[in-house]
């Protein structure tokens, strides 16, 4: 039986640990500077210019997004579960009175809640510089683009949780999510890109493919946000615009819900079973 | 207390433990020895319910393949590598004790037990190897459990901490807690145990009074002795005479001794008026098979 005061518990302990850790700070504050800057080089003027000058400076958010956190959420998840296998610390704490399901939720949270509180913070002293300069015409907008940002590091956080349960070894483990990262964010599009001329597939397989990385569901997603249609990304935008309509955000949203929770009963399931891999030392 | 009958664990194409039943009662201390690859360390992960095992396995009345949660929740114990994450003293105790459902008071208690008071602010890393078992030890005792269990635990002590740790176990074990402990130092299994249970390949082949294994099991303890080098035959021939069996090497000789014969061989060349430079006593043959990681 799951103890919600046993995840509780766990879920703080990781907090603490990873608003202690180094690389979680450095990361904090280079998101919220950038960020900041980002928001910082709005020029201001008419309240057209305004709302120009908002689309980019939220377009430049979105892409400072899409590199940042998929390379803090999966290598914080990778590494949590298997630098604690590594130290042994994960064996002694699995020897006391908790199940791994509260472990491993336990240190989700934690990790979640680090994560979500320095995208608050970045997007946060962003708004703010914002709303001063009176960019912010529709504060609906900036939010749902941050709740995205959200769904987005919770995804990533997923997958890099799936990747520690499968590494036995700390390096493994980041190997294993900087590929991811770099999969996702690069070579995933050039792959789809060089298909589609090798292979000349129709724009709706195109459009198929590409939302099944989360990231390009996250820029979807957030352009539709931010300016109501996807013409801008040619003819793929198009026809997911007159394809889904008004569905298409709740979809992608649904998309990015999936990409939370799969991963991490991947993660689950496989960390639950696990017998010899969890404890430190030799078998006998 | 604990209760395993038919206990068998397979790794693969690996038998780890095969058939083991035994019967501890409450109170008592017992060891499991056994060479690298025996199962002791196997069998305490079964106790601990942190992994699958064939056979029935009770500790105080709980299955522990139906319920390990619940078996851990009346288990304390004590790895023989401590692996604390990066708090101080006190943090790593509330945590344990948030997870044990103790009360925070209980946590003055097992630090002045354990008298680790003075390093509470100290981060656990900062720690002494005694210092750190202290603490497992402490998280051990955090819920007051009924049994402890106590992987190799001064394997990585020095000489008083190893003497310490051993005396702060003989008094929880006075005090009526059942300890089930690994070892492959039989000074540790004399001092502490009451029973042992010798394990090999996986086998329980033997149950023991801990002052009777050695002689069961054939283990002898070496005194190397330093003498000047004309007086290296002499010794050699007064240590036959006196029914030892020994060896030389190199500027030292190698003389089997009992348990509790140590000072036998030195008697014999001190009436034989054989001058002994130093002499030291070679651990390494009391274990089966050298260092243990099992």
């Amino acid at each position: 039986m799951i103890e919600f005061a046993n995840i509780r518990t766990i879920a703080e302990k990781e907090l603490r640990d990873a608003l202690r850790n180094r690389w979680f700070i450095v990361f904090t504050i280079a998101f919220a500077g950038l960020a900041l800057a980002l928001s910082a080089l709005i020029q201001p003027g008419g309240t057209q210019l305004r709302m120009m000058s908002y689309s980019r400076t939220a377009a430049s958010l979105i892409n400072l997004v899409l590199l940042f956190v998929p390379l803090i959420g999966l290598t914080l998840g990778s590494t949590n579960l298997a630098s604690d296998r590594e130290t042994g610390a994960l064996a002694y704490l699995l020897a006391q009175p908790v199940n791994r399901l509260e472990v491993l939720l336990g240190k989700y949270l934690g990790m979640a809640g680090a994560l979500l509180a320095t995208l608050t913070l970045g997007f946060g002293v962003a708004g703010v510089a914002l709303a001063l300069q009176g960019s912010i015409q529709d504060a609906g907008s900036y939010l749902l683009t941050v709740l995205l940002a959200y769904l987005l590091a919770l995804a990533m956080l997923s997958l890099g949780f799936l990747v520690s349960a499968v590494a036995q070894k700390t390096t493994a483990a980041l190997g294993g999510a900087l590929f991811l990262w770099l999969f996702l964010v690069f070579i995933g599009d050039l792959g789809i890109m060089g298909t589609t001329v090798a292979m000349r597939m129709p724009i709706e397989t195109v459009f198929f493919i590409a939302v099944l990385n989360p990231l390009q569901m996250f820029k979807l997603a957030s352009i539709l946000t931010i300016q109501a249609n996807l013409e801008v990304l040619g003819p793929a935008g198009l026809y997911a615009t007159d394809q889904f309509g008004g569905l298409l955000l709740p979809l992608l949203l649904v998309g990015l819900l999936i990409w939370i929770v799969v991963p991490l009963l991947g993660a689950m399931a496989l960390f639950s079973r696990q017998e010899k891999f969890v404890l430190k030392g030799s078998t006998r | 207390m604990i209760i395993a009958r038919h206990l068998t664990k397979r790794y693969d194409r690996t038998t780890a433990l095969d058939d083991v039943s035994f019967l501890i009662e409450a109170g008592e201390a017992v060891a499991l020895w056994g060479a690298n690859g025996a199962g002791k360390t196997t069998t305490l992960r079964c106790l601990l319910g942190v992994q699958g095992f064939e056979g029935d396995l009770t500790v105080a009345g709980i299955q522990v393949s139906k319920n390990g949660k619940a078996a851990r929740a009346v288990i304390g114990y004590v790895p023989q590598e401590t692996a604390f994450y990066d708090m101080t003293v006190l943090e790593t105790l509330h945590f344990y004790a948030r997870l044990k459902k103790v009360i925070p008071s209980r946590v003055q208690d097992v630090l002045e037990q354990v008298q680790l008071t003075e390093h509470v602010s100290k981060r656990v890393n900062m720690l002494s190897g005694g210092m750190k078992q202290r603490l497992a030890l402490a998280v051990a005792l955090l819920a007051d459990p009924p049994v402890l269990v106590l992987d190799e635990p001064t394997a990585n002590l020095d000489v008083k901490a190893q003497r310490d740790f051993i005396h702060t176990v003989q008094t929880l074990n006075r005090a009526g807690k059942t300890i089930v402990f690994s070892s492959h130092r039989l000074d540790e299994v004399i001092a502490l145990g009451s029973r042992v249970l010798v394990l090999a390949d996986g086998r329980l082949i033997l149950e023991s009074p801990p002052h009777e294994l050695a002689e069961k099991l054939g283990l002898h303890r070496w005194l190397r002795i330093w003498v000047p080098a004309q007086h290296k035959d002499d010794t050699l021939r007064v240590l036959d005479a006196h029914g030892f069996t020994s060896m030389p090497n190199g500027r030292s000789i190698y003389v089997q001794v009992s348990q509790s014969g140590k000072i036998a061989p030195l008697r014999s060349l001190e009436l034989a008026s054989i001058p002994v430079e130093d002499f030291d006593l070679i651990d390494g043959a009391l274990m089966l098979q050298g260092e243990n990681h099992d």
